[in-house]
């Protein structure tokens, strides 16, 4: 074994202050990152990736859900009563219904930013999603939604100033000192440096943990960076046995250039078919077990994940391995007219719905689970705050279809909002050791011989699809801890790096890091609820169990993963 | 099915070399998927920048592709050779990394 320290991370870190450090530019950190500077924070917007690009909101091509009344009259305790429902009785009443109730404000101030909204006769038009009880959810024309909300924020951000942007940057630990967050410990990917960073007050609005899946429609960087980084900081997590799958991912043929969840919104509209591979509707042999139906859906997302499984089990699935998705009963006008030029797309992917049928399977899309947090939306370190897909509560055991962009807005508003009330009320005061244990682990990284660590990232997200994913049970959970026990061996604790500067080893070794950590707190909590219940289905506990109705929640304790149980909270926040 | 990758690797200040792999690949398979099986595959330091994987929604992947700007996650594998490098206009950061985040965004 060679031994060698790599050049730039032993030089004297670049050191960076400011009010509130916003980790992460999607939709919630972008919001956040607002509303801390028009408070009068300074601010600096982080991101591992670049500026706005990452994480899961460019990658939302689907519906956001608010009470607007626009299309039909509504009231915001409507859309938190299908909220509550949607969430089998686990939701943090209090988040849930600032969600609801603040959803129509944040839309309303992104239709005069300039969204673009789809209209209809001069209102808003808001389409009926699976578990709304009305229509109530806008949408940006055709599946651009995510990518005109990011730039819509983008743009403000630029124009507002009083924030600083900086991009490539991978946030390694967040510095606490005596129980505070004060600031973070950062890898520079483009130069190899370490950057520590001082502010009063931090956002973690890194997204969730569909990273950590082999299939999953969310952005690479989507790992569970955030709920590694609050762990480590002492926060808390809850929920986190709560991985939503989406029925209908897209599985075969390839298709570049499009997201993979993009077949939902033209099922819906279409009524495509759900064929197994003896192009024999099965849906309905699924219907009985529950009697639930999202609209015009014969079954919800989990249970329409339950009858494919079920069937590629069976050895009824399509080559590929998931199940067929037929338009061919649909006249070739009427595909047109509702894919529009998503028609185009999908004949350069060499795909014509109206002659052939495609293959789709369940695929990992949303994290019910996270950062544990107040009204505030403050963990429970103080200065250390959450917003977006990473919090955890507001949808309990199941999201709502459209619930999580109007959350990222909702909630990286009020964190912004609450970063920038706490850094008023605060003094600098900067204590480099606070970051002395993130600079020591970088610099003790080495250029060894050791194990491929893309080749392990692989291997994990096989472990959590096959072992951890839709469907549970005791055996396939205990096997997923003990293999992701080996990997953390194989991985170690020394990190591993190849070259100077953009380097992807070190980056893989940091980003295993965490997602072996976050990969134990999905498992220790699904194995411990014995029931089923929304997106946590086991096999060997096939239904819901009242007992179980309480929130679990993932501490660490001396660099060991601590389970606990918490009542639900009912009962709402003064707004 | 394989594909041969002619890619342009290194960092700022020292010449440019060029190192082949050999990848296999399914039809319709992108660049991208050829570039990160690679990495798992052969060479974990191989630098390469992309977010999104398939969507086309990150921009990131943007490389020189035989010669034309292109997208990795668009761009389809073929059989034969395949010439991978950095953008020519943007700073080079290493292998086919370059600086393409506007100014104001840098660190």
């Amino acid at each position: 074994m060679t031994l060698k320290q790599t050049g730039r991370l032993t030089d004297t870190p670049t050191h960076i202050e400011t009010d509130v450090l916003v980790i992460g530019s999607g939709a919630a950190g972008m919001y956040a990152a607002l509303e801390a500077a028009k408070a009068g924070a300074a601010v600096v917007l982080a991101d591992r990736s670049l500026i706005g690009r990452g994480g899961a909101t460019v990658m939302a091509q689907m519906t956001v859900a608010a009470a607007l009344g626009e299309q039909t009259p509504d009231h915001w305790e409507h859309h938190l009563s299908d909220t509550l429902g949607a969430g089998r009785g686990l939701c943090d009443e209090r988040l849930a219904a600032l969600l609801c109730e603040d959803g129509p404000r944040r839309l309303r101030e992104m239709d005069g930013w300039k969204v673009g909204w789809a209209r209809e006769d001069g209102h808003i038009k808001q389409a009926q999603a699976p578990g709304h009880d009305r229509p109530r959810c806008a949408y940006v024309d055709f599946l651009a939604t995510g990518p005109a909300v990011s730039r819509t924020l983008r743009s403000r951000l630029i124009a507002a100033g009083g924030v600083r942007r900086i991009g490539d940057l991978l946030i390694v630990d967040i510095a606490v000192r005596d129980g505070e967050a004060c600031g973070a410990t950062a890898l520079h990917l483009p130069s190899g440096r370490i950057v520590t960073m001082a502010a009063k007050a931090v956002v973690i609005a890194t997204g969730g943990l569909t990273g950590l899946y082999r299939r999953n429609s969310a952005s690479s960087n989507m790992a569970g960076d955030g709920y590694a980084l609050g762990l480590r900081a002492g926060a808390e997590l809850i929920d986190m046995e709560f991985v939503q799958f989406f029925p209908i991912g897209h599985l075969a043929p390839r298709l570049v250039g499009m997201d993979p969840i993009m077949w939902d919104p033209f099922r819906y509209k279409l009524g495509g078919k759900l064929l197994n591979a003896q192009m024999r509707e099965f849906e309905q042999d699924y219907a009985t077990a529950d009697g639930r139906s999202d609209g015009r859906y014969v079954l919800t997302r989990d249970l329409a994940t339950y009858a494919i499984t079920k069937e590629v089990e069976a050895g009824r699935g399509s080559p590929a391995g998931g199940a067929y998705l037929s338009f061919a009963h649909v006249p070739e006008a009427e595909i047109r007219g509702a894919f529009g030029p998503v028609v185009d797309r999908l004949a350069a992917n060499g795909i014509d719905l109206a002659r052939q049928p495609v293959e789709v399977a369940p695929i990992a899309h949303y994290h019910m689970g996270g950062l544990r947090v107040d009204q505030t939306l403050q963990t429970r370190v103080p200065g250390l705050y959450a917003c977006g897909e990473a919090v955890g509560g507001a949808n309990g055991a199941n999201r709502l279809s459209g619930n999580a962009i109007t959350e990222a807005f909702v909630f990286g508003a009020r964190a912004g909002r609450s970063a920038a009330l706490r850094a008023s009320q605060s003094v600098a005061d900067w204590q480099p050791e606070a970051a002395h244990a993130a600079i020591d682990l970088l610099r003790s990284a080495t250029k060894r011989d050791a194990p491929n660590l893309a080749a392990i990232v692989v291997e994990l997200k096989a472990i959590m699809a096959d072992m951890a994913g839709p469907f549970r049970t005791e055996a396939k959970l205990r096997s997923a801890a003990e293999a992701i026990e080996r990997l953390k061996a194989e991985v170690g604790g020394v990190p591993i790096s190849s070259v100077a500067t953009f380097d992807p080893v070190l980056v893989d070794w940091l980003d295993l890091r965490n997602m072996l950590l976050v990969a134990q707190s999905v498992i220790r909590p699904a194995l411990a609820r014995t029931e089923s219940r929304g997106a946590h289905q086991r096999e060997d506990f096939p239904t819901v169990d009242d007992t179980w109705s309480v929130n679990q929640t993932v501490a660490l304790s001396n660099g060991e993963i601590q389970l606990g149980r918490s009542a639900v909270i009912a009962g709402r926040a003064a707004a | 099915m394989k594909a041969t990758l002619a890619i342009q690797r290194g960092s700022p200040g020292e010449p440019p070399r060029i190192e082949t792999f050999e990848v296999g690949f399914e039809p319709g398979q992108s660049v991208l998927d050829g570039l990160r099986r690679l990495r798992a595959e052969a060479d974990p330091s191989l630098a390469f920048r992309f977010s999104c994987i398939n969507a086309n929604a990150c921009k990131e992947c943007m490389m020189l592709i035989d010669g034309q700007v292109g997208y990795a996650c668009t761009a389809r594998l073929k059989e034969g050779v395949t010439a991978l490098a950095p953008l020519p206009k943007k700073a080079l950061i290493r292998d086919l990394v370059s600086e393409i985040a506007p100014p104001d965004e840098r660190l």
